[in-house]
């Protein structure tokens, strides 16, 4: 066969009008999908850009003074950021561990029960943040005044309870996922060796599905990182650096879901917020990048 | 051998308490997710009835009922779908059956990846720059649903093309050799097959676009309507966002604690009777399923 003959064939140049039509209309939406990521960089970064205008990066990177409606008005958007990250890292001491230890009960020890309690989880999973938020306020609040003694019930222990709440279902379900992606074989390599049940879950399963199980509690992590209601609801709200977990915080998703609403459209505060918003985003585009690199690292291994 | 220096007896013992501990902390989290579902749906169905579920808020929020939240719940929920199913299947075939590897497919996964690790409150400022701002609809249900479209626009895309990756290459080979073009092998042979497991995926992410409220607070909602909206263009109360109101922002915080309670407990019924729906349906596919 020629090498004309054969292109031809194989590239049948000629396409039908609606085959041209199918195949323009889905790269359409494609491009419309992929379009909606470049348009919230471009909106966020561009709102933001109105800030720096009249104030210095630097300031409202490091400042930790957010006094938005003072005349002059301060932008420091440093308290901001660490009670993100603190209700985060916190909502992590027991996020991860107790993720994790549901996903190995799922995984390697429920057996049958795993039927109903794997769609179980995934429904909390599935819980709206403001009804946890709600419970945190109307339950977990009263308790630490009423029992611990707290002058305020809405601190960062409270806001980082709740989010490991929130976040638990989802490491447990996507660690149970890698649990039990990990090949039988090995595992049962291991029993053949004489390992008891344990040092295969402990030294063969998890090892092995590490790249899943890091990826898990990443983007648990991420979620409660980019999560707004509960924080909003029982983090309390006071702008600064949080010198215990019982003083309250005001992460950023929290100060832009309380102040958006009240800011003219293009007023110095609006820009500011937007600001926000950008280091609200590149944040959590970090906490995904880690979760794809330790995905990428650990599977190649 | 890594075992060497334990003796059979110390290693019986780490099982246990290992297996133990497990076991505790499992059966720990799911007796509080337990106790919290019942206390919700005891506080919950204490204000629920059916004055509660079909009228207006009246007395300054203290009485009457939350049908305008329900009302606008669900036409933001309807509308953000009709944003996202034709785009996310659009993508999804577009990904999974006309795609090539190369940059362009590399920029749009990239692309849809990201979206979907992005706050829900960056979706409302997005909202709010483009939809509100920009195009001027305003603070109104389009604006609102518009952005829940977008917010949900990832998740249906991804599952969309999960389930046509699902589906045996042997028929699209099958569809092809019969001298199928690629649209037609995709309209009555791929679309067919995959069609319930890319609705499934829609459901789950109508049950999440219902429960959002960060994305609606400033581009659709209203605290109070005296009416069911009007127009696309009419603010709209919401069930998250009413919550969030009368717990946090109302004069009557302490009065309106049942309603409260009675609109948690909706809102968790319709969110999580969605997902519900939608796992059972894919349990019964992936059963059904011969290929």
């Amino acid at each position: 066969m020629s090498q004309e003959t054969r292109e031809a064939i194989l590239l049948r140049p000629k396409l039908s009008r609606t085959e041209q039509g199918a195949r323009f209309f889905f790269l359409a939406c494609a491009f419309v999908a992929l379009g909606q990521m470049v348009l919230i960089m471009l909106f966020l970064l561009g709102e933001a850009g109105g800030l720096f205008k009249t104030a210095n990066f630097f300031d409202f990177l490091f400042s930790t003074e957010w006094y938005p409606t003072y005349e002059p008005p301060e932008f420091g958007a440093a308290a901001l950021i660490v009670g993100s990250l603190a209700v985060t890292f916190f909502s992590s001491l027991l996020a991860a561990p107790i993720g994790l230890g549901l996903a190995v009960f799922l995984a390697c020890l429920a057996g049958k029960s795993r039927e109903w309690i794997k769609p179980a989880v995934e429904l909390m999973a599935g819980v709206p943040s403001v009804v946890l938020g709600f419970l945190g306020l109307v339950v977990l609040a009263p308790f630490m005044v009423d029992v611990l003694g707290l002058p305020t019930g809405l601190n960062v222990l409270n806001a980082s309870l709740i989010l490991a709440l929130m976040a638990i279902p989802s490491i447990a379900s996507l660690g149970e996922d890698a649990l039990s992606a990990t090949p039988r074989q090995i595992q049962d390599a291991s029993y053949a060796l004489g390992a008891t049940r344990w040092e295969t879950i402990w030294r063969v399963t998890m090892p092995a599905s590490m790249s899943g199980l890091s990826t898990a509690v990443i983007l648990g992590l991420g979620r409660a990182l980019g999560e707004t209601l509960v924080v909003l609801m029982v983090a309390g709200g006071a702008a600064q650096i949080p010198g215990s977990l019982f003083d309250s915080v005001r992460p950023l998703t929290a100060t832009l879901a309380a102040e958006m609403g009240e800011t003219a459209i293009g007023s110095p505060h609006y820009h500011a917020l937007f600001a926000l918003g950008v280091v609200l985003f590149f944040l959590t585009l970090g906490f995904n990048l880690l979760a794809h690199y330790l995905g990428q690292k650990w599977r190649s291994r | 051998m890594f075992l060497s220096g334990y003796t059979q007896k110390d290693r019986e013992f780490r099982q246990k308490l290992a297996i133990g501990a497990i076991r505790l902390v499992a059966g720990g989290f799911l007796a509080v997710l337990a106790i919290l579902v019942i206390y919700l749906a005891y506080q919950g169905l204490g204000a629920i009835s059916w004055e509660f579920l079909s009228q207006f808020p009246r007395d300054s929020m203290t009485a009457g009922g939350i049908w305008p939240a329900i009302l606008g719940t669900f036409w933001l929920a309807v509308g953000a779908m009709v944003v996202a199913i034709p785009l996310g299947f659009g993508t999804a075939i577009y990904l999974a059956e006309y795609a090539r590897p190369g940059p362009l497919l590399t920029a749009i996964r990239l692309g849809v990846n990201n979206l979907a690790g992005v706050p829900s409150v960056v979706f409302g400022l997005y909202g709010l720059a483009i939809f509100v701002g920009f195009l001027g609809f305003g603070r109104s249900l389009l604006s609102g649903a518009l952005t829940l479209g977008v917010l949900t626009l990832p998740t249906v895309t991804a599952a969309a093309e999960e389930a046509l990756r699902q589906t045996p290459a042997s028929f699209r080979e099958a569809a092809l050799a019969l001298g199928a073009n690629r649209w037609q092998a995709i309209r009555q042979v791929i679309l067919p097959a995959a069609l319930p497991g890319m609705l499934t995926g829609a459901i789950l992410a109508l049950g999440r676009a219902a429960g959002e409220t960060a994305p609606i607070i400033f581009t659709a909602s209203a605290a109070l309507t005296l009416s069911a909206p009007e127009s696309a263009f009419s603010e709209v109360m919401a069930l998250p966002t009413h919550i969030f109101n009368l717990a946090t922002n109302g004069t009557h915080i302490a009065a309106t604690r049942p309603q409260q309670f009675g609109t948690c407990l909706t809102l968790i019924v319709l969110v999580l009777g969605l997902s519900l729906i939608a796992i059972i349906t894919r349990a019964r596919l992936r059963k059904g399923k011969k290929w």
